[in-house]
This record gives structure tokens, C-alpha cells and sequence, in this order.
């Protein structure tokens, strides 16, 4: 067993960082993610492990810092909260566009505008249909515990380094900020020069050998036709993604006449909202996206062969319940729930509305 | 062989040769308006890069705008950044590679409009890169718009007018507000239109890249350059132009040469 210690979502992120071999991390502070980049530069990981940590002048920047050093093949991050994360859009586009490995954590606050320092989860259409300008995806990942912010770290480079993609750890203020018990994951050593040549040397500018030909790190092409095979390109790589990536969490569902559907936070309020209802005698169960892209479109689609109705429960406005519904195709009832602004719903807020909306209704 | 060619045969020898093209020069067409300064400080870096023997150990970052597509010409690793985010590009990878040769190149619009935060902060932190900043005057690749360093009554798309101050501000003297930075360790502005301004160029680039190396703090050369296309007049009036024009507000010279300031005798007494 690992490290058992008490630590924030967001202390865990840096530690993470750190443990699984990261090159650096470049940031701007926001709340309520800044304990990010504060455990780091508390932790010193430049002497630990040669970790870079590097505070920009803006999420503009960082982004851009990210892109850099993610062009040198290197395991790179940043994390920012909401507003932050749309200043970081132009960057984020670069980088799908130049198929460029990287994290970027967003701790949702509630938008939109400066908002609300509260949880949130109104960024779930641009952390999954794109967000920035182009026809582009990112790996998205949403935790619901202190112990995913650790896991998902590691999962992410992997994932980043596999596909050339962008991964994108979609968590909220709650979880950034409540404490938890987390068993944390062993050391990994950064890769040296020669790994990072071996695992990224095709294509990352880390310096032009004489014995191959130039890497540029470039999402440009004027040439429409060669611009529409590049999108055609991406678009398969997101195929695959759909194809072997999809990750899920079904609690109670095999008996199950409704669904809820939730993530992160509100997907913890769910699973109390389970016991209640299931205490009441109504056979409910929730199931939990982990990717959010890729959504786990054919699990929902099979499940709603043989279930009364879905609800999606959600921190915004009902951003999830689109593809809920595109998921389920018309085969049963899908209804939406959520509280906007940075509230988090209560279980038995929950539980009324899913007893309004589908059970009585 | 008739016997201007023989002689010619006996003149092409590898010993007589006294210019040749860079070898970190691709052969690739440049896509550049004659006359334009971009291929000409192209030329020198490459001439710079070969002769320091660091082509494997430079990583360049290309631009927004005319010259987006640098790295064509010139045979190095090479990262292509979003329009005035060179400089925040260029400190990632120097970051997490520190003992390779980063440099960006940028225009005016690149640098002193959009990038203007990434600029002054890259060279506030003191990276140790160097910044090849052209300074045209004017946008070239999106048609010859007004730029931040366009010169009072100077015509452009935006300015049909001139540019008028009450109008659209004062122009940008960036290179100035450059060399004021603590991280700055050689900033000089110079120029290309003549044989003689040529080397004065390549002296001041190759003198960047060693400061570079050295870790003394960022260098930033400014070029003074030309866009006849975007200024409406031919390579040879532009020249005349810039030199009228654009010299008496943008005096050629070094504006700093040492290293960053020392950051020990900053820190405050605790
Ligand atoms: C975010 C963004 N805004 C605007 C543009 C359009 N654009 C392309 S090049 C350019 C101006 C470039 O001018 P400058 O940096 O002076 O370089 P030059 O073309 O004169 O060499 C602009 C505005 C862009 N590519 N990206």
C-alpha cells in the first residue's frame, strides 16, 4: 500500500505531479485552485526531482508555457479555475491542433463572468465540445474524490502521451478543496533526455539531429485540402478515443428503474440520494461518467433498453442531459436536475426531484 | 570548353569560394516580397547558428504573421506559437531545457501589440533566450494595417488618413521600454538595408546567442526593416523611407549591453 495521508484535492494534484515524474507546471493563481501551485513551491520539487515550477504573468501565458514545453516531449501541466481556463482557450486549440500531450486541471468555480469562488460544473460543454476555436477534443476526466485527483494525474500523462492529446481533469472547488484520506502513489523518476527521445523524438522540436529531418511543432496548414486531412486525422485519433477509452462508475444500477447520472461532486450528492430513495422502496441507481469525453454513450444507451427513466443531476444549467439524451436516443424519459452559482444540491433535493420529475410523474 | 568557360572552370574551386549559402539554410523558395527585410535576417541567423555549431541544440519559435512559416527556411527544431506568444512559448521550453539555444522571432504586430504582456514579462523574468523582433511598422501579412509602432501620418489600411495620434495613440517605442527591464541583458536595435548594416546585424545576433549561452539575461535585437508591399513604394524608395522616416524615432544602436541586474543586490534587508 502507498502513502496514506489527509490532504486537499488540490495539495493531492501537486503531489501527484511531483510523484509521477512530471517536467513542470506553469500557472497563475485563482481560487479556489491556488493550493496547487502553492504546495509545489512549497514542496521545491526543482531540487526533489528537477521539476520546473513556474508562476506566469497570466493564464495567457501559462497556456503558452504549457505548449512550449509540451512541444519538448516533455510530461508538462497547468491548472487554473473557470475564468482562467477560457483565457487559456487560444492555447488549448494550439496544442489539439499541433497534437500535443499535456494536463490541464480546471477547478470549476460558477460562472459566468468573475461568478462565484464556489463549486461549479458550468464548464462542462467547454471542457468536452471543445472550448476553444476548431473542430477539436480533449481527454476529459472527472474525479469525485480527493483519491481520483491523485489517480488521474498519472492517467492523464499516460493518456496525453498515448493519443498526442490534451487531457483536461474537470474537478470543482468542492473537491479541490475538501480534505480526504488519499493513499498516494509511488515515486516515478522524470524520464531522461534519452527516454524522453525514445518516447517522444519523432516528433517534439528537442533539437534537429543531422540524421532526420526537421520537427516543427505547428497546428498551421493554408492548404485546405491538407487542412481537412489533418481534421480527418483528429477526428479518428477522437474515434479511437471513443472506442477504448470510456471509463464509468455504475453503483446499484442492475436492479435499477431510474438512473441518475452525475459527476464529481454532484455525483457524490447521488450516491446518498441512492440510499434514500432506494430506503423509500424505489429501485434507483446512479451511474457516474468518469470520461466525459469520451461519454460512456453505448453504456447508457444499453441501459436504457430496460429502465424507466434517467435523471441528470448536474452543477449548472443542464449541460450533461444533452448528451444524456443523445446517449439514451429516445428509448426512455430523460430529465434534468441542478442547482446553478456555485450550490451544491443536497441528497434530498435530489431524491424530491427525481420522485417529481420520473417516479411520480 | 571555349576559354571563358575553362577559365571559369578554373575559377569554381573550393578553395576560391568566399560566400556560400548557410547550410542551416533549407532550399526552399522563400515565400517573402522582394525587397522585405525577413529573408535577409533569416539568412543571418542561420549563418549565426551555423558558425556558433549549434544546430542541434537550437530550438527556434516562429511568429504570427509574414514570418509564420520560418521554420521553412531554416533547418532547426522549431515551435510555432500563437500570435504574440512567442516569448511565453520560447520560457517553456527554455525552462525545461536549459542548456539549449531558444530564440523567437517576431514582428511588431506579434510583439508590441498582442504580445506586449508576454514580451515585457519573458524579458522582466530575465529568460535566457534571445528575441528577434522586426519592427516594420505596419502588419504585413494581413494586409497593411496600422501596427503599434506605425509612425505618426504614416498610411496605412486602418490609418487611409495617417496615423493620427488623437486618433489611434502615439507610436510604440518597445525596444526602449525593453531596455529598462532588470532582466534585460543586451538590447540593441539595428537594421539591414545596406551591406554594412547587414553585419552589423549579424554581430548583433551572434553577440544575442553568446549571451544566450552565457546566462546573462534575455537579448532582444530589434530590426528595423522594410515592407514595401504593406508601404505601398518600391524595396528601393522603402529603404530611403525607413532611413527619413523611421531612423530619427527609432535611432539605430545599442540600447543595453551587460547582463541582467544582480539579483542579490535587489533583495530587500530582512
Ligand atoms: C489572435 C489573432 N489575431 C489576429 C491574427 C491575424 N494576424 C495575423 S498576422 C497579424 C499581424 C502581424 O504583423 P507583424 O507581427 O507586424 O508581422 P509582419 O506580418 O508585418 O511581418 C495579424 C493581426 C491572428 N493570426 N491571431
Amino acid at each position: 500500500m502507498g502513502e496514506l495521508r489527509l490532504m486537499k484535492g488540490n495539495e493531492v494534484i501537486a503531489e501527484a505531479a511531483i510523484r509521477c515524474g512530471c517536467d513542470g507546471y506553469f500557472g497563475y493563481p485563482i481560487t479556489p485552485q491556488s493550493e496547487v501551485m502553492e504546495t509545489l513551491m512549497n514542496r521545491r520539487p526543482w531540487d526533489e526531482t528537477g521539476m520546473v515550477v513556474l508562476q506566469a504573468e497570466s493564464e495567457v501565458a501559462s497556456i503558452n508555457m504549457v505548449y512550449g514545453a509540451a512541444g519538448s516531449g516533455k510530461k508538462v501541466m497547468t491548472s487554473s479555475s473557470s475564468p482562467g481556463i477560457s483565457l487559456m482557450a487560444e492555447g488549448i486549440s494550439y496544442i489539439a491542433g499541433a497534437e500535443l500531450p499535456c494536463l490541464i486541471v480546471n477547478v470549476q468555480r460558477g460562472g459566468p463572468g468573475l461568478g462565484t469562488i464556489q463549486p461549479s460544473q458550468a464548464d462542462y460543454f467547454q471542457a468536452t465540445k471543445g472550448g476553444g476555436h476548431g473542430d477539436y477534443h480533449l481527454i476529459v476526466l472527472a474525479p469525485a474524490s480527493v483519491q481520483e485527483m491523485n489517480d488521474f494525474v498519472d492517467l492523464s500523462f499516460e493518456l496525453a502521451f498515448k493519443y498526442r492529446n490534451p487531457v483536461m481533469i474537470l474537478s470543482d472547488g468542492a473537491i479541490g478543496q475538501m480534505m480526504e484520506k488519499v493513499e498516494l502513489a509511488d515515486y516515478k523518476p522524470r524520464w531522461t533526455d534519452e527516454e524522453v527521445k525514445e518516447v517522444s523524438g519523432s516528433w517534439a522540436a528537442i533539437g534537429k539531429s543531422p540524421d532526420r529531418e526537421q520537427n516543427i511543432i505547428t497546428s498551421l496548414e493554408l492548404a485546405s485540402d491538407k487542412m481537412e486531412q489533418n481534421n480527418i486525422r483528429f477526428q479518428a485519433k477522437y474515434q479511437k478515443i471513443r472506442e477504448n477509452e470510456v471509463r464509468f462508475e455504475a453503483i446499484e444500477c442492475d436492479d435499477a428503474d431510474y438512473i441518475l447520472v452525475a459527476f464529481g461532486s454532484a455525483a457524490r450528492v447521488c450516491q446518498k440520494t441512492v440510499q434514500l430513495a432506494r430506503a423509500k422502496g424505489h429501485k434507483v441507481g446512479l451511474l457516474r461518467p468518469i470520461t466525459l469525453f469520451p461519454f460512456p454513450t453505448e453504456e447508457i444507451n444499453s441501459m436504457a433498453g430496460h429502465v424507466k427513466g434517467f435523471l441528470s443531476v448536474e452543477m449548472n444549467a443542464g449541460q450533461m442531459v444533452e448528451d444524456v439524451r443523445l446517449s439514451v436516443n429516445g428509448k426512455a424519459p430523460v430529465e434534468y436536475y441542478g442547482r446553478m452559482g456555485g450550490i451544491i444540491p443536497s441528497p434530498d433535493e435530489v431524491e424530491k426531484a427525481l420522485e417529481q420529475k420520473l417516479i411520480g410523474g | 570548353m571555349g576559354e571563358v568557360a575553362e577559365n571559369i572552370q578554373n575559377i569554381i574551386k573550393p578553395e576560391n569560394l568566399v560566400y556560400q549559402k548557410s547550410p542551416v539554410l533549407t532550399d526552399k523558395v522563400m515565400h517573402y516580397c522582394p525587397g522585405c527585410s525577413h529573408g535577409v535576417v533569416h539568412k543571418i541567423i542561420a549563418e549565426v547558428i551555423d558558425e556558433m555549431g549549434i544546430q542541434e541544440d537550437t530550438i527556434g519559435v516562429s511568429p504570427v504573421g509574414c514570418s509564420v512559416f520560418a521554420y521553412n527556411y531554416i533547418d532547426i527544431d522549431w515551435h510555432e506559437a500563437a500570435h504574440g506568444r512567442a516569448p511565453a512559448v520560447a520560457t517553456g521550453v527554455k525552462r525545461v531545457f536549459p542548456n539549449k539555444f531558444v530564440f523567437t522571432y517576431q514582428g511588431d504586430g506579434d510583439l508590441a501589440a498582442i504580445g506586449t504582456a508576454e514580451t515585457m514579462h519573458a524579458v522582466n523574468r530575465g529568460e535566457n533566450i534571445v528575441i528577434v523582433f522586426i519592427n516594420n511598422a505596419i502588419y504585413g501579412m494581413t494586409g497593411g494595417q496600422m501596427a503599434p509602432t506605425t509612425m505618426v501620418g504614416q498610411v496605412t489600411a486602418t490609418t487611409p488618413y495617417g496615423r493620427n495620434v488623437d486618433l489611434n495613440g502615439y507610436p510604440l517605442k518597445i525596444t526602449e521600454l525593453i531596455a529598462q527591464l532588470p532582466g534585460a541583458a543586451y538590447v540593441t536595435r539595428q537594421s539591414v538595408q545596406t551591406p554594412a548594416a547587414v553585419r552589423k546585424t549579424k554581430k548583433a545576433i551572434r553577440k544575442a546567442f553568446e549571451v544566450q549561452a552565457d546566462k546573462k539575461g534575455t537579448a532582444f535585437v530589434e530590426v528595423v526593416a522594410t515592407c514595401n508591399s504593406g508601404w505601398k513604394i518600391s524595396p528601393v524608395e522603402s529603404n530611403k523611407w525607413m532611413e527619413e522616416h523611421m531612423f530619427p524615432f527609432y535611432p539605430l544602436g545599442d540600447l543595453k549591453d551587460g547582463e541582467r541586474e544582480d539579483p542579490e543586490a535587489l533583495k530587500m534587508n530582512v
